[in-house]
C-alpha cells in the first residue's frame, strides 16, 4: 500500500525511533550533548556569565520583538517567518542564559534571568529593544544583527574560551545564517524595488544605523575573556556594505548614537523603549510566580 | 490587507531521502527565492523535510473535473493493468 501520498502520512510509518521526527518528538538534536559544563579553570565564572547574559539578552529581547510581528506582518508569509526567526533566538537565549546561571555558580535558571530582572539589570544592545517601527525598519535591524551575530558566533564556534558557549554558537550559526539570507533578500528587494519601497527600506536603514557600533564596543568582561567584538567592525561592515550595493542602497554615515555618562545598554543604561517590552514580557510571570503549566 | 498581487506557489515537500517530493500546499511570494524562504518557514519548521521544490501555480496545467470521465472512468474495470499478480518482497520499501 502506498501511503506517501501525503507528506505528513509518511511520518506514521517505519521505527519511529530511529527517525528524527516532529510527530513522535525525536530527533531533537541537544546543542549540548556530551559536551562538558564545567566551567574551564582558566576562565573567571563571573565573567562568563555575564558575557552569557550580554549575548542571552540580545537575543530574548530581539525574539520578543520579532514575535511581536504576529498578526501584524504585512502578509501572512512573513508573520509566521519573523515568529520563526524569533524562536530561534529564544532558543538561543535559553540556553546562553542558562549557562549564565551555571557559570558564576549562583545556580540562577533562565526563567530567573528573564522574568525576575529589572531593567537596569538587561545587558542587551539598545538595538534589539527599539520598537518594531514599519517592516523596513524591522528589516534593517535584522540585516544588522543577524550579520553581526552571525560572525560573532562563527569565531565562538572556532574559538571560545568556554566549550558550552562554542556548541550554542556553532548551532546559533546555522540560524543565523538563515537570518541573515532572509533579511538581506527583504533589504534588496525593497531597495532594488519602487522608489516609494526605496525611501523606505533607506529611512529604516538611516534609523537603525547609529545603533550598529554598539554591538562592537567591548564591555570590560568581553576584554577580560579575550573576545574583543570590535574585531569584528570591519568584516561585519564589509559584509553589510555589499547587501546594501545589491539593494542599491546608500551606507549611511551617521555616527553612533551617544552613550549616557559612557554607557550604554551593555552597562544597563537603555532608552525608554525596553521598559514597556518588559512589563509584557515579564507580566505573566510575576502575576503568577512560580506556576508552571 | 493589502491588495494581493503575488503570486501563488505550490510547494512540494521530500520528507525523507528516498521518497518522491509531495504536495504539501500553496503560498504567496513576490518571487521565487522568497517562495522557498517561504515554503522553509511554512512548511519544514517541525523536521518535515530534507529538500524543497516551489514552482508557480500558473505553471501548472491541470485537468479538469469536466474531463474526469474520460479522463478516469475508463481505468475502473481493467483489473489486468495492475500488477497485484506479483508478490513483493517484504524488504522493498515505498510500493
Amino acid at each position: 500500500m502506498t501511503t506517501d501520498d501525503h507528506v505528513y502520512l509518511t511520518l506514521a510509518e517505519g521505527d519511529h525511533e530511529a527517525e528524527a521526527r516532529w510527530a513522535y518528538g525525536t530527533g531533537f538534536a541537544d546543542p549540548l550533548l556530551g559536551v562538558d559544563t564545567t566551567v574551564p579553570p582558566d576562565v573567571d565564572g563571573a565573567d562568563l556569565s555575564l558575557y552569557c547574559q550580554l549575548l542571552g539578552d540580545d537575543a530574548l529581547i530581539l525574539a520578543q520583538r520579532l514575535i511581536e510581528w504576529c498578526t501584524k506582518a504585512p502578509e501572512l508569509e512573513e508573520e509566521v517567518a519573523l515568529a520563526n526567526l524569533g524562536l530561534d533566538l529564544l532558543g538561543q537565549a535559553r540556553l546562553l542564559l542558562s549557562r549564565a546561571g551555571q557559570a558564576d555558580g549562583t545556580g540562577r535558571t533562565e526563567d530567573d534571568f528573564a522574568y525576575w530582572r529589572a531593567e537596569h539589570e538587561f545587558r542587551n544592545v539598545r538595538l534589539v529593544e527599539l520598537d518594531n517601527g514599519d517592516f523596513a525598519f524591522s528589516i534593517a535591524r535584522l540585516l544588522l544583527f543577524a550579520t553581526a551575530r552571525r560572525a560573532l558566533y562563527q569565531r565562538l564556534a572556532a574559538a571560545s574560551p568556554d566549550p558550552v558557549l562554542a556548541a550554542v554558537a556553532a548551532r546559533g550559526v546555522k540560524e543565523l545564517a538563515y537570518h541573515q539570507e532572509y533579511a538581506a533578500a527583504w533589504t534588496v528587494r525593497l531597495g532594488d524595488g519602487t522608489a516609494y519601497s526605496a525611501a523606505r527600506m533607506q529611512a529604516g536603514l538611516d534609523a537603525v544605523w547609529p545603533l550598529l557600533d554598539e554591538l562592537f564596543t567591548a564591555h570590560e568582561a568581553e576584554l577580560r575573556l579575550g573576545l574583543d567584538p570590535a574585531e569584528l567592525r570591519e568584516p561585519v561592515l564589509a559584509e553589510l556594505a555589499a547587501v546594501l550595493a545589491e539593494a542599491e542602497l546608500t551606507v549611511p554615515t551617521a555616527g553612533p548614537l551617544a552613550r549616557i555618562g559612557g554607557k550604554a545598554g551593555r552597562e544597563g543604561v537603555h532608552t525608554e523603549a525596553l521598559g514597556p517590552l518588559l512589563a509584557e514580557l515579564q507580566s505573566v510571570a510575576r502575576e503568577h510566580p512560580g506556576a508552571t503549566w | 490587507m493589502s491588495d494581493h498581487t503575488w503570486p501563488l506557489y505550490e510547494v512540494f515537500v521530500r520528507p525523507r531521502r528516498g521518497l518522491n517530493h509531495v504536495h504539501v500546499g500553496s503560498l504567496h511570494a513576490p518571487d521565487d527565492r522568497m517562495a522557498l524562504l517561504a515554503a522553509r518557514d511554512l512548511y519544514t519548521r517541525r523536521n518535515e523535510g530534507v529538500s524543497l521544490w516551489v514552482v508557480r501555480s500558473a505553471a501548472i496545467t491541470a485537468s479538469t473535473p469536466d474531463e474526469r470521465d474520460p479522463f478516469f472512468e475508463p481505468s475502473g474495470d481493467k483489473v489486468y493493468r495492475h500488477p497485484t499478480f506479483y508478490d513483493i518482497p517484504e524488504d522493498v520499501p515505498h510500493i
